[in-house]
């Protein structure tokens, strides 16, 4: 029987998305399976940064991993502005954790030296700053900013375009986007796999599963344990300012628009998407302390949404060992990972390399019987 | 284009727009007091920095603001003028801190 197509993309998120145009590009003939605009997308939770400095305690394959993609964010803000002429707005001015603590400093302190110490670790360059030290590069921030850590590496870009671009990027790649096409069941058949969705069955030669928290269920039918959990998380959004904020923060950032994004909050175990005033109200609190010219501004929207989080934190990319070709990419950082699924994963899904090119972020890490 | 209604007795207030006085009612809101002093625009947008004046003077559209006694982005139709009161048109994007 001949497939409808190669690869079957599952989630029309950052990930997959990512991932399908890297697979157009690189010549399969992609179909891209998603939801309608109902979705609770993962994507909705992002921050629009490119992050390095948080990355990979436990696996210096993901600090590795995170730091190539900001390298790629480059060539690959360059190789889409090509082909659509959008801009993704990419800067690398590096980034801030501010902290208004001294035991926030300790900690910040405490968690990219214990990064750097692991072995095999490429060490990050980073700088523990003090208030003085900050306020140079950072003229607004109040009194009650101890300090701060800065790494270079860190960036930003405008991820409202950056989806655009990806999707605008796999069309003239000349993939297929399916939207209404909700994966319903999926099996191994004649060499391949049939998704059957709500809008009528698709078949494919290889199928990777990008859809976010439903993962789990859908590796669950071609031998995959995706184990991802929704970790919720809450956005504020303000009225455009004049630019202040030349430096991304992980909590506080200033889009290249002018909006200020606030975005402090981590719940477990919550899986609505309403918004809570308790948390955006300590959201805010904590903006202010950091800059408290932001006292006055007007709060334009406001949202709730739920993160992909595997166990450990990192990305989950593997293949399956009972229904080869049948592939699993999941993980919460879909805008700094994005050249890293466009230019380096899709490629090693086309050529069926992902166990053996990036052992690290396999699923039988958490199988307790595995010994790596 | 705006006028008065002249059966109503109202003291006056005078407020600065853009350093020049006006001369208010004092129940007027700082939306009215501007047109009816024939200031149309009371801000420029954003992003592409074009004029915008009040619209639905009901606290609606937003199109209304401006900087009062220093604060940016208040809204003019849901503001009471006071006198002396320092107005300047929104120029784009509200700075920070102000």
């Amino acid at each position: 029987m001949t497939s409808d197509y190669d690869i079957a993309v599952i989630g029309g998120g950052l990930v997959g998305t990512a991932i399908a145009y890297g697979l157009a590009k690189a010549g399969q003939r992609v179909a891209l399976l998603d939801e309608d605009d109902r979705a609770r997308r993962a994507s909705v939770a992002n921050f629009s940064l490119i992050w390095v400095q948080t990355k990979g305690l436990g696996m210096p394959e993901y600090a590795d991993w995170s730091r190539g993609a900001a390298d790629l964010w480059p060539q690959f803000r360059d190789e889409i502005a090509a082909l659509t002429e959008i801009d993704l707005a990419f800067t690398r001015p590096g980034g801030f954790h501010l902290c208004l603590s001294d035991a926030e400093v300790e900690a910040r302190s405490s968690h990219l030296s214990r990064i750097n110490a692991q072995p095999g670790m490429t060490p990050l360059p980073y700088e523990i700053l003090g208030h003085n030290a900050v306020r140079e590069m950072l003229p607004d921030i109040g009194p009650e900013v101890v300090g701060a850590s800065y790494c270079p590496l860190d960036g930003q870009c405008n991820s409202m375009r950056l989806f655009w671009g990806l999707h605008t990027a796999f069309y003239r790649s000349g993939g297929h986007y399916r939207s209404r096409h909700r994966v319903q069941s999926l099996a191994a058949r004649d060499g391949g796999f049939i998704a059957t969705t709500e809008s009528g069955a698709i078949s494919a030669g290889k199928v990777v599963i990008a859809a976010g928290n439903d993962s789990r269920r859908l590796g669950a039918m071609v031998g995959i344990d995706a184990q991802v959990r929704p970790q919720r998380g809450q956005v504020l959004v303000t009225e455009r300012m004049k630019p202040f904020l030349h430096y991304p923060t992980i909590t506080v950032r200033q889009a290249d628009e002018g909006s200020v994004m606030l975005g402090d909050a981590i719940e477990e175990g919550d899986t609505s998407l309403a918004v809570g005033t308790d948390v955006l109200a300590k959201m805010a609190d904590r903006a202010r302390r950091m800059f408290p010219g932001l006292a006055n501004v007007n709060v334009v929207r406001t949202w709730a949404a739920q993160r992909v989080m595997t166990r450990d934190g990192c990305p989950i990319y593997d293949e399956s060992r009972s229904h080869p070709g049948a592939f699993v990419a999941n993980c919460h950082s879909g805008v700094t990972l994005a050249p890293r699924h466009a230019l380096t994963l899709a490629p090693l899904i086309a050529g069926s390399h992902v166990a053996a090119e990036l052992p690290a972020f396999g699923t039988e890490r958490f199988d307790v019987s595995t010994v790596y | 284009m705006f006028r008065r209604f002249t059966d109503r007795e109202q003291s006056n207030v005078t407020i600065l727009v853009d350093g020049r006085p006006i001369v208010a009612k004092a129940t007027d809101s700082v939306a009215a007091a501007m047109f009816a002093a024939g200031i149309a625009a009371c801000r420029t947008t954003a992003v592409e920095d074009r004029p915008r004046g009040p619209y639905c003077m009901m606290g609606v559209c937003f199109d209304c603001l401006a900087v009062v006694d220093g604060i940016g982005s208040r809204q003019g139709c849901m503001t009471r003028v006071r006198d002396g009161m320092v107005v300047e048109t929104q120029k784009g994007r509200r700075e920070i801190g102000r």
